[in-house]
C-alpha cells in the first residue's frame, strides 16, 4: 500500500488525510491527453499516464516512498516554519491553508535515508504548497540539510519543485537563493556529488540558485523548466510559445540537464549513480 | 525637459517663484534679499519635509529617474584609466552589464555592473539594463580574472531584472544567474556592491553576492519589479504602487532586515538633482569600504561573506515543535 510507508517512518509528521492531485475516486482524467483512468492503476503506475506517459505532479511523501528505500527516511527540522516576517497582508492565511491541505508545514521535506542501500540527504519540494515557492523556510531547511551532508560527508539529492521565489517574504526569499548556492558550493568544493532532480515544474528562484548547479542534473519528462514564467514570457514578446518550449526535452536538447528519466527508472539511475560515487567501492 | 514626479510639484514650483523674482529683482534693480530669503528657506523646509517622507513608491520613482546617474556615469569619475573589457568567450557581448578594470584611488580594480540607456537610442542597444546569459557569463569572466589577479570587484547594480525571452532562455538565463551567485560566494577577492537603482530579481542578485552591500539612500532592491509582484500575488500589475508598500524594498528597510550593510546619503531629493555631490558621497563610501575589507586576511573575508547570506532569514523562522 502506497503510504504504509509513512505510517512507520518515525520522523514523519505528514497527516493521513492528505489532499492529492488525484481526488479520492475511482478514476481521474489525464490533464494531458484526457484519457479517463483507473486511480489504482495509475498510482501503481507512479503516476505516470499508461496512454500518453504524462508525468502526474507528485505530493513529497509520494516522491518519498517511490524513491527511497522502505523504513530507511527519517525527517531532519520537521518543526520550522514561517513567521510571516514582512508582515506582508493575507500571507499568514495563506500560509494556514497551505498547512491544512497538504500537512506539511512548509514546501520542502528535508532528511536522510537510503536508495539502494546508499545513505544519501535528500530534499522534497512540494509544488501544492504555494506553488513550491521558497521563502525563508525552504531556503534554511534546504541550507540545513546540505550543510549536515557536507559535514557527514554524505551525498546530496534535491527534488526541484517550484514556481520561485515567494513574493510575501520580499528579499528575504531572493536572499535564500544566495544561502543556499552558497551552501551548495561549499559542499561541491568538499569532493562530495549533488544530484538535481528537475520536476514540475522547477522556475524562477530555484531553477536560478541551486536546481541548476548539481553535478549531475536530471529532469522528469515533460517537466516545465526555466527562468521565467512561459506567460511572462509571451506578454514580453507578444507571441505563443513553440511547442515544447522550457520542457525538460528542450533542456536536454540545449545542454542544461543531462539526462530525462521516465519516474518509473528514477530511484534505479539514482541509485546506479550514487553507487558510482561510493568512496573506496572498486 | 527634465522629469518632474507630482509629489515634488509643489518644491519645482516654489523653486521656480524664487528664480522669478531674483531676475525680477535684478531687471529692475531692486533689493528683495529679504523676501528671497524666506522664500528660499521656505523650499528647503519643503524639501526636507517632502524627501525625507517619500513612500516606497515614490522610492521606487526616483530609483528609476531617467536622469540619474548610472553605473558609467559613476565610473567615469571614480575609476580612473578605466578599460572596458567585452564578452563571454561563448556567445557573445551583452551591453546590458558593462565591465572592465581600472584603478580606484590608485588601487586596480575590476568593475561590472548593470547599464540601463540614458535615453531610448541607448536604451534599446543595452535593452533597458536587462541582462541575457551571456552578460553575466561575461559578468563570471571577469570575476574570474579579478581573482586572479587578486583584485577587489566593484559592482554596480541597476536593473529591473534579468531579460524574459525566448535566446535568454534558451541559452540557460537560470544557470548563468546560478552559476554567478554560486562562483561568487567563494570568490577569494574584497567584494563591494552598490546598489544604485533599482535591483530586481534574481538578474540583480546575479552581481550582489559580495562582502557589503551599501545602498544609496532612494535606491530599492526587491525580490521582484513591484508590477511583477503585483501580477503574482494579485493578478493585477496596476497594483505595483500597492506591492511596493508591502514589499521592504527601501535602503532603509533592507538595513533592518540585515541585507544592506549601510546607506550612503545622496543630495536632496536623489542623485540626479546633483550628480557630483553623489558621486562624492558614493566615492566616500567606497573609500572607506575597501579600507575595512583590503585590511581582512582572505578566510576572514570568506568566512564573513558566508556567515552574512547564511543568517539572513533564520531569526524570522518560527520553530513550533512546542506548539
Ligand atoms: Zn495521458
Amino acid at each position: 500500500m502506497v503510504f504504509d510507508f509513512f505510517k512507520k517512518a518515525k520522523y514523519f509528521t505528514v497527516k493521513q488525510d492528505v489532499k492529492r492531485d488525484i481526488p479520492e475516486g475511482l478514476w481521474v482524467k489525464c490533464d494531458l491527453c484526457n484519457e479517463i483512468l483507473f486511480t489504482k492503476d495509475l498510482e501503481r503506475n507512479h503516476k505516470v499516464c499508461q496512454k500518453c506517459g504524462h508525468h502526474f505532479r507528485l505530493t513529497v511523501e509520494e516522491r518519498l516512498h517511490i524513491t527511497l528505500d522502505p523504513d530507511s527516511f527519517s525527517e531532519y527540522d520537521a518543526e520550522l516554519e514561517s513567521s510571516n516576517p514582512l508582515d506582508f497582508p493575507e500571507y499568514s492565511g495563506r500560509l494556514a491553508t497551505a498547512q491544512e491541505q497538504t500537512g506539511l508545514r512548509e514546501a520542502v521535506i528535508t532528511g536522510e535515508g537510503s536508495i539502494g542501500g546508499h545513505r544519501v540527504v535528500v530534499a522534497v519540494m512540494d509544488s501544492h504548497f504555494i506553488m513550491g515557492s521558497m521563502g525563508s523556510v525552504v531556503g534554511e531547511k534546504i541550507t540545513r540539510a546540505v550543510e549536515f551532508a557536507q559535514e557527514n560527508r554524505l551525498p546530496l539529492i534535491v527534488f526541484c519543485a517550484s514556481g520561485g521565489a515567494r513574493m510575501q517574504e520580499g528579499m528575504l526569499s531572493l536572499l535564500q537563493m544566495a544561502k543556499t548556492s552558497m551552501s551548495v558550493g561549499r559542499h561541491s568544493e568538499a569532493g562530495l556529488l549533488y544530484i538535481s532532480v528537475l520536476t514540475d515544474p522547477t522556475m524562477g528562484g530555484v531553477s536560478a540558485s541551486f536546481a541548476l548547479l548539481g553535478d549531475i542534473i536530471l529532469a522528469e519528462p515533460g517537466a516545465l523548466i526555466g527562468f521565467a514564467g512561459p506567460r511572462v514570457i509571451e506578454q514580453t514578446i507578444r507571441q505563443k510559445l513553440p511547442e515544447g518550449f522550457q520542457r525538460a526535452e528542450f533542456l536536454l536538447e540545449k545542454g542544461f540537464v543531462d539526462r530525462v528519466v521516465p519516474r518509473p527508472q528514477m530511484a534505479g539511475t539514482l541509485a546506479g549513480l550514487l553507487s558510482l560515487h561510493e568512496r573506496g567501492g572498486v | 525637459m527634465p522629469t518632474v514626479f507630482d509629489f515634488e510639484r509643489p518644491v519645482i514650483e516654489l523653486e521656480s517663484k524664487i528664480a522669478e523674482l531674483k531676475s525680477f529683482a535684478n531687471e529692475k534693480g531692486l533689493s528683495l534679499e529679504t523676501e528671497i530669503g524666506t522664500l528660499e528657506q521656505r523650499a528647503s523646509e519643503l524639501k526636507q519635509f517632502i524627501y525625507g517622507n517619500l513612500t516606497p513608491w515614490q522610492k521606487v520613482l526616483i530609483a528609476r529617474h531617467p536622469e540619474r546617474p548610472g553605473s558609467l556615469e559613476y565610473i567615469e569619475v571614480m575609476i580612473t584609466d578605466f578599460e572596458e573589457l567585452c564578452g563571454d568567450r561563448l556567445y557573445g557581448d551583452d551591453a546590458a552589464i558593462v565591465g572592465g578594470i581600472g584603478r580606484f584611488e590608485g588601487r586596480p580594480v575590476t568593475v561590472v555592473g548593470h547599464r540601463k540607456g540614458r535615453d531610448t537610442k541607448e536604451n534599446l542597444a543595452r535593452n533597458f539594463g536587462m541582462a541575457h546569459p551571456e552578460g553575466y557569463r561575461k559578468a563570471l569572466r571577469l570575476m574570474k580574472q579579478a581573482e586572479k589577479f587578486d583584485r577587489p570587484l566593484i559592482c554596480f547594480i541597476d536593473t529591473p531584472g534579468a531579460h524574459c525571452g525566448l535566446g535568454a532562455e534558451q541559452r540557460g538565463q537560470a544557470e548563468a544567474i546560478a552559476k554567478n551567485i554560486m562562483v561568487m560566494s567563494a570568490l577569494k577577492i574584497p567584494i563591494i556592491v552598490l546598489v544604485i537603482g533599482e535591483g530586481g530579481s534574481g538578474g540583480a542578485l546575479a552581481l550582489s553576492v559580495g562582502d557589503r552591500i551599501l545602498m544609496q539612500e532612494h535606491s530599492v532592491f526587491s525580490v521582484s519589479s513591484p508590477e511583477a509582484c503585483a501580477s503574482i500575488i494579485w493578478k493585477d500589475s496596476a497594483r505595483a504602487r500597492d506591492a511596493a508598500e508591502v514589499l521592504k524594498l527601501t535602503a532603509h528597510d533592507l538595513l533592518g532586515l540585515k541585507i544592506a550593510d549601510d546607506i550612503i546619503s545622496e543630495p536632496l531629493g536623489g542623485a540626479h538633482r546633483d550628480k557630483e555631490e553623489a558621486t562624492t558621497l558614493l566615492i566616500s563610501a567606497v573609500s572607506r569600504t575597501m579600507a575595512e575589507l583590503t585590511a581582512m586576511g582572505r578566510d576572514q573575508l570568506l568566512d564573513a561573506r558566508y556567515q552574512k547570506f547564511r543568517k539572513i532569514g533564520v531569526h524570522l523562522v518560527s520553530d513550533s515543535s512546542g506548539a
